[in-house]
C-alpha cells in the first residue's frame, strides 16, 4: 500500500498538470492579492472606517475561497477519476496486481498518495491565499487553519467518490459525474438555506439528506467559518433569520457529528472501492 | 521443495456472461520446460493465463500454480508476468520500473541492485537505464517487459506474446533469454500467435480453441516422424524398387518421397538413388510444420478428450 502511494506521489510530482496547477495558483494569488489591495487602498483613501474595510476585504477573501475550493474540487475529481480506470484501460494494473499486492493495496494505496498530493496543494495554497491577503491588506481571517482543513476534506470527499467510480467507470464518466454531485450538493446547501428563511421544511430536509449523503457541502461551511470575522456573525445573528440564505455565510463551524460522520463517509466510500475492484474481473 | 508440476489445470472454466472463454481446460506444466501455449484469437489464451495469476476467477474447475491453489498471493512471488497489453509507467526511468517491480515483488532490498543491473544486461536496456519509458518505442518497452518478468530469478515466468513487437534481432535475442531461463531451471510458459518461435524454442506445445486443449504433447510427438522429399531424374521404376526397404514410399512426377524415414537414413537412401542411376536435383529432409499441425487441428477441430 505504501509503495502505491509513493508512486502515486512520485507520479503527480512528475506530470506537468501538477507544476501548471500550482503556477496557475501563483497567478491567481498574485491576481487576487493585488485586487484585494487595490480595494484596501482605495477605500483607505476614501476615508472608509477600517472595520468596514476588514468586513470587506474577509467577503472578498471568502469568494476567492469559493473559487479556490471549486478548482480543487474539480482537480481532486479529475485526479481521482483516471485514478484506477487508466491503469486498467493501459495495462499498468495488470503488472502490478500480477505481483504478491492485494487490489486493496492498489486502491487504498492511489486513495493515500492523492489524498496527500491534494491536501498539502490545498493547505498550501489555501494558507498562500490567506498571507497573502494578510500582507497586502492587514486583514487575518479569525481561524484561517480550520478554513484551509476543511478545504482540503472537501477536496478529499471529492477524491474519494472519483476513486470509487473510477473502479468501475472511464475517468471521463467518473470526472463528470463528481463535478455533477459537487455542484447538487452545493446547489442543496443554497436551497436549506432559503428553506430556513420562508419556511420551506421540504427544502431544508432534502438538503439535509443530500449533505450527509455527499459531505461536500457541508465541509465547505468549515471553509467559511474559518474564514468569517466574529463581527459579521454577530452582526448577522443579530439581524435573525434572513443571513442563513445566504450561501457564503456560516454562523457556527460543522457539528462535531458531521465531521465525524464525513470521516466515516470517506472511510466508506473507500471501503466500497475496495469491495468494487475486488468484484471486478480485469 | 515441491516438484510437482509447475502449472496443473483440471477442467479450468470460465465464462462470461453467456460467453465460455474457457470450457474445460486440462493441462499440465513441467518444472522446467518451455510450453508453449497456443491458439487462434479468442481461443481463451489470455483469460487462462489470467486465471493462473489471479486476475480472474474461474467459473468451475481447478488448477495449482507452483503447488499451490489459483490465486495464492505469495505464490506470486516467484511468479514473473509480461502481459500481453502492458505499458509501464511513462513517467519513470527503466531502471525505475525495475527497482518498483523488485519492491512489489517483496525482493530483498540488498538484491535489488544485482537483479536490476542483470536484468538490463540481459534484455539489452543497460544503455538505456536512466531514460524515461515514455521515451522507449513499443519493442523497447517489451523488452523491458521481458526484464521485469525475469526479477528475481522466479520459478515460472508467463509471457503472453512476448515477441510481438520485435524485430528478428530483438526475436532471437528473447530466444536466447527464453533459453538461459531454462537453463536456469525456470519454467516458461510461452503463449504466443507465432508459431515458427514457439517451434524454436519449446519443450512442449497445447494447441487449444474454443477454451479446450485440441492437443498437447512434445514437438516431435506433434509434428510426426521425419519426411524426406527429393527431386530425382532418371530413376528407373527397379531402382524406386529398391528404395522399399527404407520406409512407405511416394513417387509423383519427379519427386520422391519417404516417409516415416529416421534422418540417419538419409545419406544411404541418397546413396542408393545414385547406385540406381537417379540424378539428383533437390534434397529436403524435413517434417511437418507446426503451422501445418496447427491449421489442420483447426481446420478438422477434434478435440483431444
Amino acid at each position: 500500500m505504501t509503495t502505491i502511494a509513493w508512486l502515486t506521489i512520485r507520479e503527480a510530482a512528475r506530470r506537468r498538470v501538477l507544476w501548471v496547477l500550482i503556477g496557475l495558483t501563483i497567478v491567481s494569488v498574485a491576481v487576487t492579492g493585488w485586487g484585494t489591495e487595490r480595494l484596501a487602498s482605495l477605500a483607505r483613501a476614501g476615508d472608509v472606517p477600517e472595520l468596514q474595510i476588514q468586513v470587506g476585504v474577509s467577503q472578498v477573501l471568502i469568494l476567492v475561497a469559493f473559487m479556490f475550493s471549486f478548482v480543487l474540487a474539480m482537480t481532486a475529481a479529475f485526479l481521482g477519476a483516471p485514478a484506477i480506470a487508466a491503469d486498467l484501460e493501459s495495462g499498468v494494473a495488470l503488472a502490478l496486481l500480477a505481483r504478491p499486492i492485494r487490489r486493496a493495496d492498489l486502491v487504498v494505496g492511489r486513495w493515500l498518495g492523492l489524498t496527500i498530493v491534494v491536501a498539502a496543494y490545498s493547505i498550501a495554497s489555501g494558507l498562500l491565499e490567506i498571507g497573502v491577503v494578510g500582507l497586502l491588506t492587514g486583514h487575518t481571517p479569525p481561524e484561517p487553519w480550520i478554513a484551509v482543513v476543511f478545504l482540503a476534506g472537501q477536496a478529499t470527499v471529492l477524491l474519494t467518490i472519483a476513486l470509487l467510480f473510477s473502479t468501475r467507470l472511464p475517468a471521463i464518466a467518473s470526472g463528470a459525474i463528481c463535478v455533477v454531485l459537487y455542484g447538487l450538493a452545493w446547489m442543496a446547501g443554497v436551497f436549506a438555506g432559503i428553506g430556513r428563511v420562508f419556511g420551506v421544511d421540504v427544502f431544508v430536509g432534502v438538503a439535509q439528506a443530500s449533505r450527509w449523503l455527499f459531505p461536500s457541502d457541508g465541509l465547505w461551511r468549515g471553509v467559511i467559518y474559518g474564514l468569517e470575522p466574529p463581527l459579521v456573525v454577530f452582526e448577522a445573528t443579530r439581524a435573525g433569520v434572513p443571513a442563513e440564505a445566504n450561501p457564503f455565510y456560516a454562523s457556527a463551524p460543522p457539528p462535531i457529528g458531521f465531521i465525524a460522520w464525513s470521516i466515516v463517509w470517506i472511510a466508506l466510500v473507500v471501503g466500497l472501492a475496495v469491495w468494487s475492484l475486488n468484484r471486478r474481473e480485469i | 521443495m515441491n516438484t510437482g508440476p509447475a502449472v496443473q489445470t483440471d477442467r479450468l472454466a470460465k465464462r462470461y456472461g453467456r460467453v465460455a472463454a474457457l470450457d474445460g481446460l486440462t493441462m499440465s506444466v513441467d518444472r522446467g520446460e518451455v510450453f508453449g501455449f497456443l491458439g487462434p484469437n479468442g481461443a481463451g489464451k489470455t483469460t487462462a493465463v489470467k486465471l493462473l495469476l489471479g486476475l480472474a476467477r474461474p467459473t468451475a474447475g481447478r488448477a495449482q500454480v507452483l503447488g499451490a491453489p489459483l490465486g495464492d498471493r505469495l505464490t506470486r512471488r516467484r511468479i514473473g508476468y509480461l502481459p500481453e497489453l502492458f505499458r509501464y509507467q511513462p513517467w519513470l526511468r527503466a531502471r525505475e520500473v525495475l527497482a518498483l517491480h523488485c519492491r512489489l515483488a517483496g525482493l530483498a532490498r540488498d538484491r535489488w541492485s544485482t537483479e536490476i543491473e542483470g536484468v538490463l544486461a540481459l534484455v539489452g536496456l543497460a544503455d538505456r537505464a536512466e531514460d524515461l519509458v515514455g521515451t522507449f518505442s513499443k519493442g523497447m518497452q517489451q523488452r523491458l517487459g521481458l526484464g521485469v518478468a525475469l526479477l528475481g530469478s522466479p520459478a515460472l515466468v508467463i509471457l503472453d506474446e512476448p515477441t510481438s513487437a520485435l524485430d528478428p534481432v530483438g526475436r532471437l535475442d528473447v530466444r536466447t533469454i527464453i533459453r538461459t531461463a531454462r537453463d536456469r531451471g525456470t519454467t516458461v510458459f510461452l503463449n504466443s500467435h507465432l508459431l515458427t518461435e514457439v517451434e524454436r524454442v519449446c519443450d512442449r506445445v497445447a494447441i487449444i480453441d474454443h477454451g479446450r486443449v485440441l492437443e498437447a504433447g512434445r514437438l516431435d510427438e506433434l509434428l510426426g516422424e521425419p519426411t524426406l522429399r527429393v527431386r530425382v531424374t532418371d530413376l528407373s521404376p527397379a531402382a524406386a524398387e529398391t528404395l522399399r526397404p527404407f520406409g512407405p514410399l511416394r513417387l509423383d512426377g519427379e519427386w520422391l518421397t519417404i516417409q516415416p524415414l529416421p534422418p540417419d537414413k538419409v545419406p544411404d537412401v541418397v546413396a542408393a538413388i545414385v547406385a540406381g542411376g537417379g540424378r539428383i536435383h533437390e534434397v529436403d529432409v524435413g517434417r511437418s510444420s507446426l503451422e501445418d499441425r496447427f491449421l489442420r487441428l483447426l481446420t478438422h477441430g477434434s478435440l483431444q478428450q
